[in-house]
C-alpha cells in the first residue's frame, strides 16, 4: 500500500526558505565584522605611515647621522638624539635586569606551596593591582616620595664610587636612577603576572616526578619548572621591556630632561618618549620633523621587541606541547 | 647484611642541598616582599596624602591658573568630567570596533590568512607606545584641522584613547568567543538559525561577561592615560557649557596631575595628589568590579 501523504502534511514539514531580508542581514553583519577587523590593520599601517611621512624631511636631511648626535638645537637647526635614544635603550634595560630576578621570583613565591594559598592570592592580586595605577600618578609619587627617600643613599654610592663614570656625578634630584627606579616599579607586575601564569601552567605530573626521583624543590624549580614555563617568562620580559621603552609620563616627570650626554646615571638625562612629552606641544618646523624622526625610532624599537617577543613565544612552547 | 643506616631516610636539615632549599625559600620571600612594598607605599600615600585634600570644593570647582593665589588652587571639577567625556567618546569608537573584529576572528575566520594577520596586528597595537598614540592623531587630526577647523579638542583626545583601547578589547573578545563550546553553536545551526542570529543570540551572550571584563579593564587603562592627551586634547579650566565645547581643548584628571605636580607652588601640588586619589579610586574600582564580574558568570553558569 501506499503511503498516502495529504497536502496539508507536505506544507507543513517542507524546508521553509530563508527570507531575503535574512540572508541580506547575514552578509551585511559579516561584512561589518570584516571592516571592523580591518580597522585594526588600517590604523597600525596609517600610524606607521604617517610618523613616517612626517619625519621625511629629517630622514632625509640627517640621515644616519641623527642616531650618533646629540646636538638639539632649535637655532641652528642642529638635531640629533643620540642622549634620548641612549637614555631609552639604558633606562628600560638597567630596569629589566632589576626587575627579573624580583618579578620572577616573586611569581615562583607565590606559585609555590610555600605559605598558605590565601596569603600567595592576596599577594598576587595586589601586585597586579600595581599594575592598574596610571603612570602618572606613579609620577607624582616619584618625584614627592621617592626622590627624596632615595637620595641620600645615591649620595652614598657617589661618595664611595664617585671614580667610576656610572657614578660620576652628585644626585641633585631628578635624574637617570630614580627613572630606572619607576621604570622598575611599573614593569614589576607584568613580569610577575606573566610568570605566574605560565608557572601555573606547567602540568604537574612533571613537578610530581621531579619530587618521585628526590630532587629537592628549587632542583626542581630550577631544572624542570622554569625551563618548562620559559616561553611564557621570556614574552612576559620582552613585553615587559617594550612597555619600559615606551613608558612616557612616570619618566618625563623624573628624568630631568636634559639632552646634554652623560655616562653617570645619577645625571639628568632623556628618553624619546619624555623628549615628545616635553617638546612637542611648542615645536615647529624641522623640530617637528625631527621628533618625528625620534618617534618613529622609538616606534621601530618597540616594534622589534614585540615581534621578537611574539616568535620567541611561538619558537619555544613546541618544546614542552 | 648492611641495611641503610636509618639517618639517610630522615629529614637532614644540615646538607647542603636542604640548606641551599631553605635559602633560597627566603631569598624568594625577600623578593616578594620587595615587589610587594612599592604597591603599598604608593597605595597608601595615594590614599592618605591625596584623600587628606578631598573636599567638596576641590571635586566641584574650576582649577585657578598656577600662581595666581598660592591660597587655593581651586578644584578639579571640569577635569573630572572631561575624563569622563573622552573615556566615552573612546569607548563609542573602540567597543564596537574592538567586539566586531573579535567576533570576526573568533567566528569566521579561526585560523586563516587575513586572521592570524589581524591577531598579530593587534598584538603589536598593543605595544604601541602610548605615547605615539597622541603623535599620531596629532598628525592627522590636531594640524591638520580636520575637524570642522578645530585643533587640540576633547574628540582628538577621545580617539586617540580610542586606539590604545582596540587591541585589549579585540584580544579578549577573540579569546572569550573561543571558549564558548562548539556544541551551542551546532545546535544553533541545528535549528536553523542563520550566523547572525547564532552569535547574536548564542555566542555574545555566553561570552558577555568575559567580553565585559575586557572593556573594563581596557576603559580603566585608557582613563588613566596621560601620553596621548597632552597634545591631542591639552588642558582647560572650564567645565564644558555646550556641545560644541567638545572641539576645544579638554581637560583630564591625568593631565591635571602632570601639569599641576610640576607646578613650584604648595596648592597646586596638593590638587594633583587630590586627583591622584579619586583617579586611583576609580581605576581601581573599575579593576575589582571586572574581575567581580569575570567570576560571576563564566560559561557554565550562565544561562544558555
Amino acid at each position: 500500500m501506499l503511503l498516502r501523504v495529504d497536502k496539508a502534511t507536505t506544507s507543513k514539514f517542507s524546508l521553509r526558505k530563508r527570507p531575503t531580508s535574512e540572508k541580506l542581514v547575514d552578509i551585511g553583519f559579516k561584512n561589518i565584522v570584516v571592516a571592523m577587523a580591518s580597522m585594526v590593520a588600517v590604523v597600525l599601517f596609517s600610524i606607521f605611515a604617517v610618523v613616517y611621512y612626517e619625519s621625511t624631511e629629517s630622514i632625509s636631511r640627517y640621515g644616519l647621522r641623527f642616531l650618533f648626535s646629540s646636538a638639539w638645537d632649535p637655532v641652528t637647526d642642529e638635531y640629533g638624539a643620540f642622549t634620548a635614544i641612549y637614555g631609552t635603550l639604558f633606562t628600560s634595560i638597567a630596569s629589566l635586569l632589576i626587575a627579573i630576578p624580583l618579578g620572577v621570583g616573586t611569581a615562583i613565591f607565590i606559585t609555590e606551596n610555600i605559605i598558605p594559598e590565601y596569603i600567595r592570592n592576596i599577594i598576587g592580586i595586589m601586585v597586579e593591582l600595581l599594575a592598574a595605577i596610571p603612570s602618572v600618578v606613579l609620577g607624582l609619587w616619584a618625584v614627592f616620595i621617592m626622590e627624596p627617600f632615595i637620595r641620600p643613599f645615591l649620595n652614598i654610592i657617589y661618595e664611595l664610587f664617585g671614580f667610576i663614570p656610572f657614578f660620576g656625578t652628585e644626585p641633585i634630584g631628578a635624574g637617570m636612577m630614580p627613572a630606572i627606579l619607576i621604570l622598575v616599579v611599573m614593569i614589576l607586575p607584568i613580569i610577575t603576572s606573566i610568570s605566574k601564569d605560565s608557572l601555573n601552567q606547567v602540568p604537574s605530573n612533571l613537578r610530581q616526578a621531579a619530587y618521585g626521583i628526590g630532587a629537592t624543590r628549587w632542583t626542581t624549580i630550577f631544572k624542570v619548572i622554569i625551563p618548562a614555563a620559559i616561553s611564557g617568562i621570556t614574552g612576559g620580559v620582552l613585553l615587559a621591556l617594550g612597555r619600559a621603552m615606551g613608558e612616557t609620563m612616570a619618566v618625563t616627570m623624573i628624568i630631568g630632561n636634559s639632552n646634554n650626554f652623560s655616562w653617570s646615571i645619577f645625571a639628568p638625562s632623556y628618553t624619546i618618549s619624555s623628549m615628545l612629552a616635553n617638546q612637542f606641544g611648542e615645536a615647529d618646523g624641522s623640530q617637528v620633523s625631527s621628533l618625528m624622526y625620534a618617534a618613529f625610532i622609538l616606534m621601530i624599537l618597540t616594534l622589534m621587541v614585540n615581534v621578537f617577543a611574539q616568535w620567541i613565544v611561538k619558537k619555544l612552547s613546541l618544546k614542552y606541547q | 647484611m648492611k641495611l641503610y643506616p636509618h639517618n639517610k631516610l630522615t629529614y637532614n636539615p644540615s646538607l647542603t642541598r636542604n640548606i641551599g632549599n631553605k635559602i633560597l625559600t627566603v631569598a624568594s620571600a625577600v623578593f616578594a616582599a620587595i615587589s610587594f612594598l612599592p604597591l603599598l607605599f604608593v597605595i597608601s600615600y595615594i590614599l592618605i596624602k591625596g584623600g587628606s585634600y578631598i573636599n567638596f570644593e576641590t571635586l566641584i570647582l574650576e582649577p585657578e591658573p598656577p600662581g595666581d593665589d598660592l591660597l587655593s588652587a581651586g578644584g578639579m571639577g571640569p577635569a573630572i568630567t572631561g575624563t569622563f567625556i573622552m573615556t566615552v567618546i573612546a569607548s563609542i569608537i573602540s567597543i564596537p570596533v574592538g567586539v566586531g573584529g573579535g567576533i570576526y576572528l573568533a567566528e569566521y575566520s579561526k585560523s586563516g590568512r587575513f586572521a592570524q594577520f589581524v591577531r598579530f596586528g593587534s598584538n603589536v597595537l598593543a605595544g604601541v607606545p602610548s605615547i605615539i598614540a597622541g603623535v599620531f592623531i596629532y598628525a592627522i587630526i590636531v594640524s591638520t584641522k580636520i575637524l570642522f577647523g578645530s585643533m587640540f579638542s576633547g574628540i582628538a583626545g577621545g580617539i586617540s584613547l580610542s586606539i590604545l583601547m582596540l587591541p585589549t578589547i579585540i584580544k579578549t573578545t577573540d579569546e572569550a568567543l573561543k571558549l564558548v563550546p562548539d556544541n551551542l553553536r551546532r545546535a544553533a545551526f541545528g535549528v536553523g538559525a542563520s550566523k547572525f542570529t547564532m552569535i547574536s543570540n548564542i555566542s555574545l551572550p555566553a561570552a558577555f561577561s568575559s567580553i565585559s571584563t575586557g572593556i573594563l579593564l581596557a576603559l580603566a587603562r585608557a582613563a588613566g592615560e596621560t601620553a596621548p592627551l597632552i597634545f591631542t586634547a591639552l588642558f582647560s579650566r572650564y567645565y564644558i557649557t555646550s556641545f560644541d565645547d567638545l572641539f576645544y581643548e579638554m581637560g583630564s584628571l591625568s593631565v591635571l596631575i602632570y601639569n599641576f605636580a610640576l607646578e613650584p607652588y604648595e596648592s597646586q601640588n596638593q590638587l594633583a595628589w587630590a586627583a591622584s586619589f579619586i583617579l586611583v579610586v576609580v581605576l581601581l574600582s573599575l579593576n575589582i568590579l571586572s574581575r567581580w564580574i569575570n567570576t560571576l558568570g563564566d560559561f557554565p553558569k550562565n544561562k544558555v
